[in-house]
């Protein structure tokens, strides 16, 4: 009880947190309003997807190197098939490059369970082949994207009954990234596999023990991330019309906002909502400073040190709760 | 009769192969590396020659080197990202301080942001126990904003990279690679320290058994602080080599290659949660990747190709290693 209101209480910090940096935003530019909540929202949308697929590895006990590379390979997919086709076209491309995801993060998953080598290991090596295989698809950034894909994430939702100055405050892409990740998580969250996720990160062994069939959940878990890169993929394409086969520093990112968000990296610990709040938090940390006109180079050291000094205290409370 | 004569009697050939490969985990490593040799002669033959070995022992000699970082922090159950970082940085700054200062005093300056970044890593990971990975990655982070800010105000006065760097990193001396010079010491040193003294013994005691380790009244702390300031000094002296083998300034120099560093301590043996490992495996592991990189090149595919077939084999080769190991 008292861990799940500690857990509960790492969530509800880092909320007023971000409280905090938006009032803060808006000090720094009294003019900060409703389209650049959207730009934010529209930038945080991959790191998002990057930060969900390795949370649900990470709860499983493992980590997925291979997030950005996956990222990139689903997105010149869908922008190379793109490219050219009819509008219609795309419908089939949306579901052929998720099913694509989930198929490649479960070969991870596979991989990792009959190899016997240690994930890190495993992922690192399908990021060069993933690599390796976005270069195949598409030499250099190009392809293309359907009208209506582009529209998902531009502009706001108008709802009846609401005025024109509330509805500026939902963008599209917000709603999309909640519907997106509750679609997948909740059902996830509430049904066997998603304990079977958390009893095989908290203890492999014990999980086995009771009966779990620990292979197959691992191997789903790292489909499910298969599953969240290719939304975020989709998405890059999305918001830039092209796909790129250079993997972005979504790895990285991803990695920081899942500590960040209270998550255990040894596994079994933590839940979405934290993680997804961090990177809103990280994402929004950059536009103040970019507000502030401060040299974007610094602008690396003071995320890299937010980072370190926020994973320092994390530790210490850790270490104060155990001791005492 | 029955007893003596059923334990007298040999084992099968193939389970005999195994134990003898388990117990020498050097062997199979070395026939992978004669193998691939001997493929590349074969594909191309005449071009395994003295020009060639020296030219891919210059080519192996930094990425052990890197490797070497991570052998040592692997052995405790960690690992250290922030090498490459700190490589690059090394090799910019004695590129540019070697403008205005004696080759000596550049290459004193530039190892500075090393200590600094060991010792960081060294405070996380040890005092408030962050979890490696991420304290690593952090900390390059930190410092590839350095060195950009730090390129911004050095970017008017050119580079100049020291003789001394230059003879080290590409020089031969009778068909022998100048930088052997520094890597033999160093890696006799390494294996030294693993093998041999009792600093050794407490990296191999805490990744098998940290809690055991400390109660047995090890300073925790104080080991691992000095481990990740060691490796990242020596990621550091690396990069001062490879600014000499490449010799044009970039602000993303060694940063290639890290995973492929982490792929050659795991390759030769060492095992990624602690407690298990050797250098020497880890420098047959980048002779390895070295062979291996020149080979997918000469098959002339594309790049994307070679990226796969690059991947496909670190894992291959690793899986069949450990089974090969571990024969339980």
């Amino acid at each position: 009880m008292k861990h799940h209101f500690r857990r509960q209480g790492w969530v509800a910090g880092l909320f007023a947190l971000l409280v905090a940096l938006f009032i803060l935003t808006k000090f720094i530019q009294p003019n900060y309003g409703a389209g650049d909540l959207g730009s934010l929202v529209r930038a945080v949308l991959p790191y998002a997807f990057a930060v969900a697929a390795q949370t649900v590895v990470v709860i499983a006990g493992g980590i997925d190197l291979s997030v950005a590379a996956m990222m990139a390979l689903t997105s010149v997919t869908a922008a190379s098939m793109m490219a050219g086709a009819s509008e219609e076209y795309a419908l089939l491309v949306v579901p052929f490059v998720l099913a694509m995801g989930f198929a490649l993060g479960a070969v991870n998953g596979i991989l990792i369970v009959v190899s016997r080598v240690p994930d890190i290991v495993v992922t690192l090596a399908t990021l060069f082949m993933l690599q390796g295989a976005a270069l195949l698809v598409l030499g250099a950034p190009g392809g293309g994207a359907a009208e209506w894909l582009k529209s998902l994430v531009v502009g706001t939702i108008p709802l009846p009954g609401l005025p024109d100055s509330v509805t500026a405050w939902i963008p599209k892409s917000l709603v999309l990234l909640v519907v997106l990740l509750c679609i997948v998580w909740i059902p996830l969250n509430r049904s066997k596999l998603g304990l079977s996720i958390y009893a095989i990160g908290s203890s492999e062994l014990a999980a086995f023990r009771s009966g779990v069939p620990v292979a197959r959940t691992k191997i789903l878990a790292y489909a499910f991330a298969g599953l969240f890169a290719a939304m975020g993929g989709l998405s890059l394409t999305m918001s830039t019309g092209i796909g790129a086969p250079i993997p972005g520093p979504y790895l990285l990112a991803s990695v920081a906002a899942v500590v960040l968000g209270g998550v255990a990296l040894g596994g079994g610990k933590g839940s979405l909502l934290g993680p997804i709040i961090a990177v809103f938090v990280l994402r929004l940390v950059r536009t103040d400073l970019t507000l502030l006109a401060i040299d974007p180079n610094v602008t690396a050291i003071v995320e890299g040190s937010i980072m370190v000094a926020v994973v320092m205290f994390g530790a210490f409370i850790t270490m104060r709760s155990r001791s005492s | 009769m029955s007893i003596s004569a059923t334990a007298s009697q040999p084992a099968p050939l193939g389970r005999r192969i195994k134990r003898f490969m388990s117990d020498y985990p050097l062997v199979p490593l070395l026939a992978l590396l004669l193998l691939l040799v001997l493929v590349l002669q074969i594909m191309q033959p005449g071009i395994v020659n003295q020009r060639w070995i020296a030219n891919t022992v210059k080519f192996a000699i930094p990425l052990a080197l890197l490797a070497g970082c991570q052998t040592m922090t692997m052995l405790t159950g960690g690992i250290d990202l922030s090498v490459g970082t700190v490589a690059t940085m090394a090799a910019f700054i004695v590129a540019t301080q070697g403008v205005d200062h004696a080759a000596p005093v550049a290459m004193l300056i530039a190892l500075v942001p090393a200590v600094l970044i060991g010792f960081a890593n060294g405070i996380g990971v040890g005092v408030f126990r962050v979890h490696p990975l991420i304290m690593t990655l952090g900390t390059s982070l930190i410092g590839v904003g350095f060195l950009q800010v730090y390129q911004r105000t050095v970017i008017a006065a050119g580079a100049k990279v020291p003789d001394f760097l230059i003879w080290l990193g590409t020089g031969l001396t009778g068909g022998i690679p100048n930088a052997l010079l520094l890597f033999i010491p160093v890696a006799a040193l390494l294996i030294f320290i693993q093998r041999r003294t009792g600093f050794g013994r407490l990296l191999y005691a805490t990744g098998d058994n940290e809690r055991a380790t400390r109660l047995a009244g090890v300073k925790y702390w104080q080991v691992i602080l000095a481990l990740y300031m060691f490796s990242s000094v020596l990621a550091g002296i690396m990069g001062l080599l490879y600014m000499g083998l490449i010799r044009a300034p970039s602000l993303s120099l060694a940063e290639p290659l890290v995973l492929p560093s982490v792929a050659a301590a795991v390759i030769g043996g060492t095992s990624i949660f602690g407690g298990r490992g050797s250098y020497t495996g880890t420098i047959v592991g980048a002779l390895i990747l070295t062979v291996l990189t020149t080979l997918l090149t000469i098959l002339q595919m594309p790049e994307g190709a070679r990226r796969i077939l690059f991947g496909a084999i670190v894992l291959l080769v690793t899986a069949a290693y450990l089974r090969i190991v571990d024969d339980r």
